[in-house]
């Protein structure tokens, strides 16, 4: 009984460890591919629209509520404490420092590691991943480089967005709902928030990018066994984007603010 | 052009290929027949470098290609065109685009020259008026010839077949047959054609392989093979089975 246990638990294991290290391979030939072979503009485009640009108003809807409600349930307690007006820093650090890139990173999640893994999947249970090949095409170039260039350079961006919107709206609840001294509100907001808070935004989004298009590719380029496959793929696509951003957010935390200390220095 | 020597494939406990040994000379039709799930799309797959065999080599134009990498692979798949059972198709590109891709990606940027080459196969293939379809507006029938179109239009040495009449009326697989025939008679071209369709196979092959049980168990001329008294031959060529026997 515990022989099988441990069995059980060393197999889990050693598959968990497979695949961190065909996720990492995978990015490490995505890299080299980057720098060594023909890059295709078309493609890359077509994913800067899909990633970037048709997830905007998800992230502005994201932003935008989180940063109004953020607002207005830290005033709630601030104001308990006679310190209303320090609302503007702690939404605006919160937002730039963790808020914008984890809420971001898991709407990307959803939305784009999703459908990567599922036109990738696709592509592989119908063969035309194997025709690719056949074809003299790697399938890493053509399906994983695009990908890989065009999330890492949008995910800032989408953060940076996340960031600006969800600030606006926490300025705009705090100043017209809630009725904070504007002048207080922004003066301690510009006082508090640092451009080291804005770059481990960025920074962390960069991270989550990575994360997300490898995780999601990975996925696409193992699904098996039809429409069933396809399905797991996805699904196992976003929860393992999801987990991975929560768990690296952390690490990345703790690193990054030996590098970019928090508070008024 | 083609020789295959020992080749063995196992996945999981099941053995697939048990030692396969096979030539294919410059410009001959080679048929291989078997029963479903005897190992031919495996076999075809080893060819193009598609799956990695367990012991074994292949060598083409002279070239092993088993301990060749993906990336080395593709300075040897140009010299093969496969087709593959669901024809494969891009789902996202027109007609035109699917057969245009291999001479995009070859570096053929014209577009005077791609729209030339792209209508001569599609002249080739009786596809004229269809090009700017979606793969999935065209038939089974069509599709495998759009399917051909593109794996013909950098006119490789040799065409590869995965079971190309399968899925088809008796009608739309003799226009295929005569297809295959024709591209043998205005390319030259050396042509491996997997299929358990015997009509299919006598009608296009000069030579005919049986896989049986992992292993080449008849070699030889469709008239050798017609004229075979083997129980195991004259059970699939009859479409007998056990119980009938």
């Amino acid at each position: 009984m515990i022989v099988r246990l441990f069995n059980a638990l060393g197999g889990a294991f050693l598959s968990f460890l497979q695949y961190l290290g065909e996720v990492v391979l995978l990015a490490a030939d995505t890299f080299r591919s980057i720098f060594t072979h023909k890059f295709r503009w078309k493609l890359f485009l077509n994913q800067i629209v899909e990633i970037g640009l048709l997830s905007q108003v998800v992230v502005v809807i994201t932003g935008g509520f989180t940063g109004a409600v953020f607002s207005a349930q830290t005033f709630f307690q601030f104001n308990k404490l006679g310190m209303g007006s320090a609302t503007g820093a702690v939404v605006s650090v919160a937002i730039c420092r963790e808020l914008g890139p984890v809420l971001t990173a898991l709407m990307v999640a959803g939305r784009v590691g999703a459908a990567m893994s599922a036109e990738i999947g696709t592509m592989k249970v119908t063969e035309q991943i194997d025709a690719l090949r056949a074809l003299a095409v790697y399938p890493t170039d053509y399906l994983v480089v695009p990908r890989a260039l065009a999330m890492m350079i949008s995910m800032p961006l989408l953060v940076a967005e996340c960031i600006a919107v969800g600030i606006a709206a926490g300025y705009f609840i705090a100043i017209f709902l809630l009725e904070i001294n504007g002048t207080y509100y922004m003066a301690n907001m510009v006082r508090w928030t640092r451009n080291r808070d804005i770059i481990m935004g960025l920074s962390k989004a960069f991270c989550f990018g990575i994360l997300i298009v490898f995780i999601s590719c990975h996925k696409g380029l193992t699904a098996r066994e039809g429409a069933v496959g396809v399905g797991r793929a996805t699904t196992e696509a976003v929860v393992n984007s999801s987990l991975a951003v929560l768990i690296c957010n952390f690490f990345l935390t703790m690193l990054l603010n030996i590098i970019y200390p928090a508070g008024y220095q | 052009m083609i020789a295959v020597r020992g080749l063995v494939k196992r996945i999981g406990q099941q053995d697939i290929l048990r030692g396969i040994d096979l030539d294919v000379a410059r410009g001959e039709t080679l048929a291989i027949i078997g029963r479903s799930g005897g190992g031919k799309s495996v076999l075809l797959k080893h060819l193009v470098g598609l799956m990695k065999p367990n012991v074994g080599e292949i060598w083409i134009e002279g070239q092993n290609i088993i301990p060749l990498n993906e990336r080395q692979l593709a300075m040897i798949r140009p010299k093969l065109g496969v087709l593959f059972q669901g024809a494969a198709l891009f789902d996202s590109m027109t007609v035109e685009e699917n057969i245009a891709f291999p001479l995009r990606e070859a570096g053929e940027r014209d577009p005077k020259v791609l729209r030339e080459k792209v209508h001569e196969m599609l002249e080739v293939m009786e596809l004229q008026g269809e090009e700017e379809k979606m793969p999935v507006n065209l038939s089974g029938g069509m599709k495998k010839r759009v399917g051909l179109a593109r794996a013909i239009v950098r006119r490789p040495s040799c065409i590869l077949y995965d079971e190309p009449t399968s899925g088809l009326d008796p009608v739309v697989s003799d226009s295929i047959n005569r297809l295959i025939r024709r591209l043998q008679q205005r390319f030259g071209v050396t042509s491996i054609v997997v299929t358990h369709d015997m009509k299919n196979a006598f009608d296009v092959a000069n030579h005919i392989a049986y896989l049986h049980e992992g292993l080449i168990y008849f070699n030889g001329t469709p008239g050798d093979l017609q004229q075979t008294s083997d129980p195991i031959l004259q059970d699939f060529l009859l479409g007998r089975s056990e119980e009938q026997r």
